[in-house]
């Protein structure tokens, strides 16, 4: 391991009080200064979920004292690019980054009895009425500019003009919005407002989100100020955690996500092609080919390995209580269509209609599903799923054609309304199917409540939760695994 | 160590100079790659010139790049190494008489019947080169695992032949397009980088770099234009290389202003599909607007 990179110059020696650091507070034998932050700054991000692994922070410290690491930029990328290994990771770290070394330099702070002169507010007078509207227009040219330094300056002056108006409500949150207001910063064009740049223009969203967060971090740091000890800390909630998207909320992602899935299942339905594990010489062939060379096998043919396709049946619920999930389900089914050529799929709400044709022919799924909202003869007279009439109906439409090495796959809450949900014709369907799998778009945590009868229907099928697109992801991996691999 | 490779900003420089702007993390994960003899793991969408960069650093260093374009199926004969199977035989045959089998044995897995792929040819060469495994995402996961002895401790193991340990040091560069999970093992022996489409005052003076004539108002607007059919939901949202491709376009047919008539004549260098196009006329055509004034005289065709 790399020598311990020295101190800064410019910072005192650290006393051994503060040491005892930041969450751990019971720790025994504190190490010494950037080494110890380092390392819990990597417990910190194991904390949050990331593999951190000691070999990533050796990584870290074989890179530290090579790059000028008192620069903050540098430091942060380097740290990032040994310790965060995945975009959603990278996510984690920025913020855990930003956390952390905030709380670090606070916690020096206060130990040590450094106040900011000047800016606090309280002592000072009545020097100099800051104007709002200049105040507003240097923040939009600053926040089109990229300038960080200038913006934190802006929302320090921002925070000290509205502090004294009136003296905050204590919440950091609710300050932040009172003064983003206050300022009538917006990210949507305003035409009713005059014709002023600020004013009347947008902002760019990531911009004002920026300012945000350093208003948000000013005001935590004079609230540190002001009482003298940090808040506790607190883990990232599950919304911060998250990629920006309630997978079904949005779809631009759901297509991304899909997009992928596409691919992967391209790539497994022929990954043995390639390999010569499986493959077999073929004798006659290559006796066939030694002709040419006088009766030696120097080209040996094998015999192709054909990949296996299954041959799927999806029955996708359309109803209104899956109504968020079932734009997600409908992509999804186009999606396979793209990858699985024999593939039948039905929409149903109480009574089911295919839809195979409609996706064969349209590529596009924006169109595709517009014409299954139109047309595709959905027949819908309570707007109940009726899952029992479904089976029925289905078997009867497929029955000839379910044998073992057939797929199903049902997308759909199990919410029967109080309808008889027919587990017997189930059981038959999957008892003639080779697979079949259920995906559920609720929680676990509220299968079998009210009406969901999932519980009777998952001896027969595998069933899978499927709300995010990893969960989406878990079951393609299911789907097209080996079949031994899933044998029920 | 090359010269270029002192510090961060000596690895900017030389990028710049072989033509490829490089934002601050990557040049500085480029010059810790290079220090710390880690390969580097590149992610980001298609077109932000994740395969330049090591095109770019090859030229830089003055080292061979040595390209290994990963697909479905791709195997060690393909990646590593091959016996010479005809060969071999042909030396059995030309022997057949007399010799003994050990002697035939070790003649014939020697290195004069070894087909160098890539990565041997890679490690075994004198000169230190840039290797490029390019979309390793396409592979299996069981070749992944075959590159982890190469890409830990610069060595390949063949069973008839012993260890062949690398004779210099490559620069090593994967790219991924994040279309598969890459394994923990593998990450963990990288450096990882993240690359994104370029902010708009980068790509601003990427284009400036690639299409030097181009007026500096267009130039502002194209780049404005391309950040915002990136925003839409497309298929195949333009790249870095696109946006280039588009300038030089424009360039060539004189444009004087980006109005809408121009983006529709001129569409078809940064969308590529249908549905695409449509989208694009119908929210950013109409945001442009119709030509200002009449426009005298067409551009060139």
């Amino acid at each position: 391991m790399a020598p311990p990179p020295p101190e800064p110059p410019r910072r005192p020696p650290v006393p051994a009080s503060r040491r005892a650091a930041l969450f751990s507070a019971d720790r025994e034998q504190p190490v010494e200064g950037l080494v110890a932050h380092v390392l819990e700054f990597g417990e910190e991000l194991r904390g949050e979920g990331l593999a951190v692994g000691t070999s990533e922070l050796l990584d870290a410290f074989a890179a530290l004292p090579r790059v000028p690491w008192h620069e903050q930029a540098t430091f942060r990328e380097t740290l990032a690019t040994t310790l965060a290994k995945s975009p959603e990771d990278r996510r984690l770290f920025d913020q855990v980054f930003d956390r952390f070394f905030f709380r670090a330099s606070e916690l020096a702070a206060v130990e040590e009895g450094v106040r900011e002169g000047g800016m606090t507010g309280d002592t000072q007078g009545g020097g100099g009425e800051v104007d709002v509207d200049d105040l507003r227009r240097q923040i939009a040219a600053m926040i089109a500019a990229g300038d960080e330094d200038a913006l934190r300056d802006l929302a320090r002056l921002a925070i000290h003009a509205f502090g004294r108006m009136g003296d905050g409500s204590g919440v950091v949150g609710v300050d932040v919005q009172r003064i983003r207001r206050r300022l009538e910063l917006r990210a949507e064009p305003q035409s009713e407002q005059p014709q002023e740049p600020p004013r009347h223009d947008a902002l760019p969203h990531a911009g004002l989100r920026r300012f945000e967060q350093l208003l948000r971090e000013e005001l935590e740091r004079r609230q540190i100020e002001r009482t003298g000890t940090l808040p506790p800390a607190r883990p990232l909630n599950d919304l911060s955690r998250a990629l920006p998207s309630g997978p079904l909320a949005d779809l631009a992602n759901v297509h991304r996500v899909v997009a992928q899935l596409k691919r992967r299942l391209k790539t497994q339905g022929l990954e043995q092609r390639g390999s010569r594990r499986h493959a077999h010489v073929d004798v006659r062939r290559t006796m066939r080919a030694s002709l040419e060379t006088g009766g030696v096998p120097v080209v040996l043919k094998y015999r192709p390995v054909r990949p296996r396709r299954p041959e799927i049946f999806v029955l996708c619920d359309v109803s209104t209580s899956v109504t968020s999930a079932s734009v997600f389900f409908l992509s999804v089914l186009h999606a396979l269509h793209d990858s699985f050529r024999r593939m039948r799929s039905f929409v149903f709400i109480e009574r089911i209609s295919e839809v195979t044709e409609v996706f064969q022919h349209e590529r596009d799924f924006k169109a595709a599903s517009a014409v299954i909202g139109r047309d595709a003869g959905v027949a819908d007279i309570s707007g109940y799923t009726d899952y029992g009439r479904v089976w029925r109906e289905f078997l009867e439409q497929v029955e000839d054609e379910l044998h073992p090495r057939a797929t199903v796959i049902v997308l759909g809450d199990a919410r029967t309304n109080g309808r008889d949900p027919a587990v017997g014709v189930f059981g038959q369907i999957a008892a003639r199917a080779g697979r079949t799998y259920w995906l559920n778009p609720e929680p676990r945590l509220y299968w079998n409540y009210g009406d969901s009868v999932i519980g009777t229907y998952a001896p027969y099928c595998e069933t899978f939760e499927c709300w995010t697109t990893a969960q989406l992801e878990d079951f393609v991996k299911a789907l097209t695994a080996p079949r031994a691999a899933t044998g029920r | 160590m090359a010269a270029e490779l002192a510090s961060a900003e000596s690895v900017a420089q030389g990028l710049r100079e072989v033509g490829y702007l490089a934002d601050a993390p990557t040049a500085l994960v480029s010059y810790l790659a290079a220090q710390l003899g880690k390969p580097i793991l590149v992610e980001g969408p298609a077109g932000v010139g994740k395969t330049q960069l090591a095109k770019s650093l090859a030229q830089m260093t003055g080292r061979t790049l040595v390209r290994l374009q990963c697909y479905e199926g791709l195997d060690e004969a393909k990646a590593l190494y091959e016996w010479n199977y005809r060969k071999q035989l042909l030396r059995i045959q030309a022997e057949a008489e007399g010799a003994g089998w050990s002697a035939v044995q070790d003649d014939i897995f020697g290195s004069e019947f070894l087909l160098e792929r890539p990565l041997l040819s890679a490690i075994s060469s004198p000169d230190p080169v840039v290797l490029l495994i390019d979309e390793i995402d396409k592979t299996d996961q069981e070749f992944e695992a075959m590159l982890l002895e190469l890409l830990s401790d610069f060595q390949i193991t063949i069973p008839e032949l012993g260890r062949i340990e690398a004779s210099s040091m490559p620069l090593v560069l994967l790219t991924s397009n994040n279309s598969r999970e890459l394994t923990e093992a593998l990450k963990r022996r990288c450096l990882y980088l993240w690359l994104d489409y370029p902010e708009l005052e980068h790509e601003l003076e990427i284009v400036r770099l690639h299409a030097p004539g181009l007026d500096e108002a267009i130039r502002r607007r194209l780049v404005e234009i391309v950040a915002m059919i990136r925003d839409l939901d497309l298929k195949k949202p333009p790249s870095i290389a696109e946006s280039i491709d588009w300038a030089r376009a424009l360039l060539l047919l004189g444009a004087r202003d980006l109005d809408e008539r121009t983006l529709r004549e001129t569409m078809s260098v940064i969308v590529k599909h249908r549905t695409d196009m449509d989208l694009v006329a119908e929210r950013v055509g109409v945001k442009l607007g119709p030509p200002q004034e009449a426009p005298d005289g067409a551009p060139a065709a």
